[in-house]
């Protein structure tokens, strides 16, 4: 099977990303807290990336950065999507009241902007890394939902699926053995496009002062950190912004292949 | 009644149900959550007698029932109540700021509704050729950036590299109203970069939708040139999904708007909103929050609505 | 070249590019060398199978190649020019004026946002032929000769307020309206039910007759084509097979392919004599949940071991319904179902896994009825692990056997059904069907997608498995020679209910009911003059009411 250029770059670059989040403490030079220069230094050789608005190290810190970035990104997507795909695919075989409750539910929740919804709950909540977890995983799985169920009843009114249940089979092996296999890879690929909304609904929450609050640190809370650098001509303050628009490409790219590799193959054998 | 009629009505009322079921969830929704305004406000180190204190002066020791019937009548009159932090009465404040933030929703839906339904249109066009790949290529791009990191790209090219705008977007009353446009010109560029990537794409599959019925082949069996096809043939069936897309990507537009007023420092609603999550001001939180949920439904209604008007098998029932 | 020639192709090659997954794209030729001659007023058929070139053959007369098609080789001269690498404008003056096209779905080629009369008089007036008043008044008069109700107000409805029929009989009168030398019929009557089929027929060909247009008509079903072709040409993959009058190709076809193409329904089966049912229907009364009309009309039907129930009807006369009954996917509302002696469970959660495994099925689009990610090892094995408890090797051994019984040979186990052709997947279901070992399965419109020889095989195999087996089969289906072919009883619905039921012999024998008289009427027969005949004869028949 050949990999277009596109996708390898992004899975090459995806690849990078999660190796740096896995081993940021080994590959730091110095703490995430450690005014270890002065004040917005340039590229030199003890800050390769040069220093920030209170002379912190902004590779250091990038790192650390891409750590809490990335895991609280995959923590609320993996949240979303298991809650999500099993209540879509629960809705899409059962049908019936479970279906409508659930169905209304999420007409609901997506009737409001996520965004709104989050800043009226973390007016009386305190955003701890659980807190964002919860609230970003529980609002995005209803996207997650959706499409769960919608890919799963087109496949469960497929002839094959009937005869499945006229053989007998129990629900389990209809959803698992029936089901699932060709509902995976449209929902792997929106596994990536859940990923990247929830880096950058982090991010946009942290630069809003209401995500992740120090001493820790991920791109959104940097880049409002050294705002100011912005409007000072330092370039090396627009680093956050480089590291959250290349995440969320390379993903992209990886998912945007996954999805057209699913509509050529019809179900041919390699899936 | 007409059948168009009765599902415009339709939806109409589960619109204005879905405002008041989410008015519950934002003012019961909060009660149900652990911790209360009172304690947020005095954190957690405060005494249960300071706590109690507060509580009975902002009424918290009323049941939920009650105070949320009080605040709906007051929604209902305009009396939004007033704020905890300063006291200010939120209804006055609200109205001074909604009028920056449909000003500069405004601008931004002006300048890209149009652009991007040209763009997707001539990417339709071309689809597969090199002006869909580069339209799509720049598209893909900005679809990645939220508002913020695309506000401070712009703000680091358009202020440091090219230094022709100021960064914060000062509105002040006495303003006429092309010193106002000046003055929010970014946020209006940053807006319309996010928007204009959705819209676009968006606007390009519904039109190779249609391009792609038999009744377009028909039309060019029957000899007709390629504008009186679009025109006559892919025109009238486009309009609705594409006025669907604008009204789908507006309603996206009203939040990106809260993102962009904090980075500008533009005083209008959002930032109000985000200003007061900071502090814990639940009221004016729930007050802003519901004005931005009901633009949202609003314009989802509205583009249902437009998809029903412009349903010949509705429009011409048997 | 004489000088009433209209159409005149020759040497014509017709490629595309194909897009195999995770190959890089191929150039495939469609059409490979094919001379079509057409005199003025004449109509020439084309006939063949799916893949043999019929539509893209006809639209290269409007030199038109759809979906990324390419007319590559060869000349096509209509009205004495050349029009294969004519310019963009060239080609627009002449389609819609002098070649116009009917399509197979006339509901998905209307524009549903503009009124029928727009768009059936839109190209004489964008081609400056006629005046708006005197086109209306040219619809309105072909409206009315294609026989449709209110010729003079239809015009101002919208395409989704007529019925399929009706809008067929519309797109004809768009061909017409602007008096073109040629127009293409492509499949005009396949998506209508036979009933509707011969009317529209008969108004096609008698719009032909009058307007003495040229026609290209494009069909699979020889016995449709040759009530309207003078000349039949037989395509297959892309060549031409065998070109010639319609009588002789209907009488005394030359070639091999045409003879089998002819011969088609020619499957014999006697019937077999009554016996005690296996299956007993009685009495039941069905609905979908949510409505409130029965889609079943207390219907009662028996089928006796080893033997062959046909239900046949139209759309929407309740015969797949019925299947879904009795497989239990529809609880009836009354009634009873009794199977070898024991009282079938309404609903599918109440029966016991004998009777699951004893009454199997099969479908209609075999594509949709296996599931792509497995291969043709598990669809099969599946049944025997689960009802048989097979493991292994035995069921490795189980399964080779069942692919021997279906004539597949050796090596199908491994593969996946997107490797396998039409005929090889349906195969592949009656092998899982028969892999539970049934007494009943019920045959859901099995051979409908499928080309005419191809569906020819299928019926031989479950004829042949039928006797070694003696499996019995519950027919669904809308072809009556299907049903002449296999059956040993016949029943005939319509509208829910079962209108006439019997030994095929009865069924099959005047005195009919109105409604089986209308049907057994409406089914092309593979006779000149046929339908004529059959209209003359209707006519008379109301002339004498």
């Amino acid at each position: 099977m050949r990999i277009p250029l596109s996708a390898l770059i992004g899975l090459t670059l995806t690849g990078m990303f999660l190796f740096v989040a896995l081993f940021a403490p080994w590959l730091a030079p110095y703490a995430v807290g450690d005014s270890s220069g002065a004040q917005w230094e340039g590229m030199t050789s003890a800050h390769w990336l040069g220093t920030d608005t209170i002379g912190r190290d902004i590779l250091s810190r990038l790192l650390f950065g891409a750590q809490i970035t990335i895991f609280v990104a995959l923590a609320s997507s993996i949240l979303s999507f298991s809650l999500g795909a099993f209540l879509g695919f629960t809705a899409a075989v059962q049908g019936g009241w479970i279906d409508q409750a659930l169905s209304r539910l999420v007409d609901l929740v997506m009737a409001v902007p996520s965004l709104i919804i989050a800043l009226v709950v973390l007016t009386i909540m305190n955003p701890s890394l659980i807190v964002l977890i919860l609230i970003m995983g529980l609002l995005d799985s209803t996207r997650v939902f959706r499409l769960s169920r919608a890919v799963a009843a087109d496949i469960a009114v497929m002839d094959y699926v009937e005869a499945a249940r006229l053989r007998g089979e129990k629900g389990t092996w209809v959803i698992f053995r029936e089901i699932l296999p060709n509902a995976l890879s449209p929902l792997v690929a929106e596994f990536g496009l859940r990923f990247i909304f929830a880096v950058l609904f982090i991010s946009t929450l942290s630069f809003l002062g209401l995500g992740i609050q120090p001493p820790l640190t991920d791109w959104g809370g940097m880049l409002q950190e050294n705002k100011i650098g912005i409007t000072q001509g330092k370039s090396a303050a627009l680093l956050p912004a480089f590291a959250i628009m290349s995440l969320a490409i390379s993903v992209n790219l990886v998912a945007d292949w996954i999805l057209t590799r699913t509509s050529s193959l019809k179900g041919g054998r390699g899936g | 009644m007409h059948p168009v009629l009765k599902l415009v009505v339709q939806r109409v009322a589960l619109g204005l149900l879905l405002l008041l079921v989410i008015s519950v969830v934002i003012f019961l929704g909060v009660e149900a959550l652990p911790g209360d305004t009172a304690q947020a406000i005095l954190g957690q180190s405060a005494t249960p007698q300071a706590l109690a204190n507060l509580r009975a002066e902002m009424g918290l020791d009323q049941p939920a029932l009650t105070r949320y019937l009080h605040w709906l009548g007051g929604i209902l009159t305009g009396d939004l109540g007033a704020a905890l932090t300063n006291k200010a009465d939120i209804a006055k404040s609200i109205s001074s700021k909604l009028g920056n933030t449909l000003f500069l929703a405004g601008s931004a839906a002006v300048i890209a509704v149009p652009l991007a339904i040209l763009l997707g249109i001539l990417a339709a066009r071309y689809a597969g050729r090199w002006p869909d790949k580069v339209i799509s290529a720049v598209t893909l791009t900005t679809i990645s950036l939220p508002e913020f990191v695309a506000a401070y790209f712009v703000i680091f090219f358009l202020t440091q590299v090219f230094p022709i705008f100021q960064p914060v977007s000062l509105v002040l009353p006495g303003m006429g109203f092309w010193e106002k446009l000046h003055a929010i010109a970014l946020p209006v560029i940053v807006l319309v970069m996010v928007v204009l990537a959705h819209m676009m794409r968006m606007t390009r599959a519904a039109i190779l939708n249609v391009m792609q019925s038999a009744y377009i082949e028909t039309a060019e069996l029957k000899g007709l040139s390629p504008m009186q096809v679009v025109w006559r043939h892919a025109f009238p069936n486009a309009i609705a999904p594409v006025v669907a897309v604008v009204m789908l990507n507006l309603a996206y537009l009203v939040v990106g708007v809260v993102v962009v007023e904090v980075v500008f420092s533009y005083n209008a609603l959002g930032k109000y909103l985000v200003d007061h999550v900071t502090k814990r001001d639940l009221p004016v939180v729930q007050a802003v929050g519901l004005i931005f949920a009901a633009v949202y439904i609003f314009l989802n209604m509205a583009a249902d609505i437009i998809g029903i008007l412009s349903n010949p098998r509705l429009r011409h029932p048997k | 070249m004489a000088d009433d020639t209209l159409l005149d192709i020759k040497g014509l090659v017709i490629e595309a590019t194909s897009y195999p997954p995770g190959e890089p794209p191929k150039n495939v030729t469609l059409v490979h060398g094919v001379d079509v001659n057409l005199k003025r007023g004449r109509v020439l058929g084309l006939i063949g199978e799916s893949g043999a070139g019929k539509s893209t053959i006809g639209l290269s007369a409007m030199s038109f190649g759809r979906g990324g098609v390419r007319l590559t080789g060869g000349t096509i001269h209509l009205n004495g020019r050349e029009i294969r690498l004519a310019d963009a404008k060239t080609l627009r003056s002449l389609r819609g004026r002098e070649v116009t096209y009917v399509s197979q779905s006339a509901i998905a080629s209307f524009n549903p946002a503009k009124q029928i009369m727009e768009q059936v008089i839109e190209t004489s007036l964008s081609h400056g032929l006629m005046q708006k008043p005197e086109a209306e008044a040219r619809a309105r008069m072909l409206f009315k000769k294609l026989g449709l109700p209110n010729p003079d107000t239809i015009g101002s409805r919208y395409p989704h307020q007529v019925s399929g029929g009706q809008l067929q009989r519309c797109m004809t009168a768009m061909a017409l309206c602007p008096k073109p030398d040629l127009v293409i019929f492509d499949e005009p009557t396949t998506a209508l039910d036979v009933t509707t089929q011969i009317d529209v027929l008969a108004a096609i060909k008698e719009a032909i007759r009058d307007t003495q247009v040229a026609a290209l008509y494009i069909t699979h079903d020889l016995a449709v084509v040759a009530q309207v072709a003078d000349e039949i040409m037989v395509l297959r993959h892309g060549r031409m097979v065998e070109l010639g009058d319609t009588g002789q190709i209907i009488k005394s076809p030359r070639e091999d392919y045409t003879k089998a193409l002819v011969s088609v329904r020619g499957i014999e089966h006697t019937e077999k004599p009554p016996a005690a049912p296996i299956l007993q229907v009685q009495n039941v009364t069905a609905r979908y949940r949510g409505t409130n009309f029965d889609v079943l009309k207390n219907v009662s039907v028996d089928l006796p071991p080893g033997q062959t129930l046909a239900v046949v009807g139209e759309s929407g006369s309740g015969k797949s319904t019925l299947a879904r009954a009795i497989t239990g996917l529809l609880p009836p509302t009354s009634g009873r179902m009794t199977f070898n002696g024991r009282t079938l469970s309404p609903d599918l959660a109440g029966r016991t896994k004998d009777d699951l495994r004893e009454i199997q099925m099969i479908y209609q689009m075999a594509d949709t009825a296996m599931n792509p990610r497995q291969t043709v090892g598990t669809i099969i094995g599946r049944p025997l692990e689960f009802y048989f408890g097979l493991k292994g090797a035995e069921r490795d051994k189980r399964v080779q056997d069942l692919l021997d019984h279906i004539e597949m040979g050796k090596g199908f186990a491994d593969r996946y059904p997107a490797e396998l052709s039409g005929g090889q997947k349906q195969r592949v279901c009656i092998a899982r069907a028969l892999a539970a070992n049934p007494k009943l399965i019920i045959c859901d419109e099995v051979t409908s997608a499928l080309d005419p020889l191809v569906a020819d095989g299928i019926l031989k195999l479950l004829l042949n498995l039928q006797a070694e087996a003696n499996v019995a089969y519950l027919f669904i289906t809308h072809d009556l020679a299907t049903v002449r072919a296999i059956s040993d009883k016949i029943a005939v619905m319509y509208k829910g209910a079962v209108v006439r039921y019997g030994q095929k012999s009865d069924v099959l024998e005047p005195p009919y009911d109105d409604y089986t008289d209308l049907l057994l009427s409406s089914v092309p027969e593979m006779e000149v003059g046929w339908l004529e005949k059959v209209i003359a004869h209707r006519k008379m028949e109301s002339a004498g009411n």
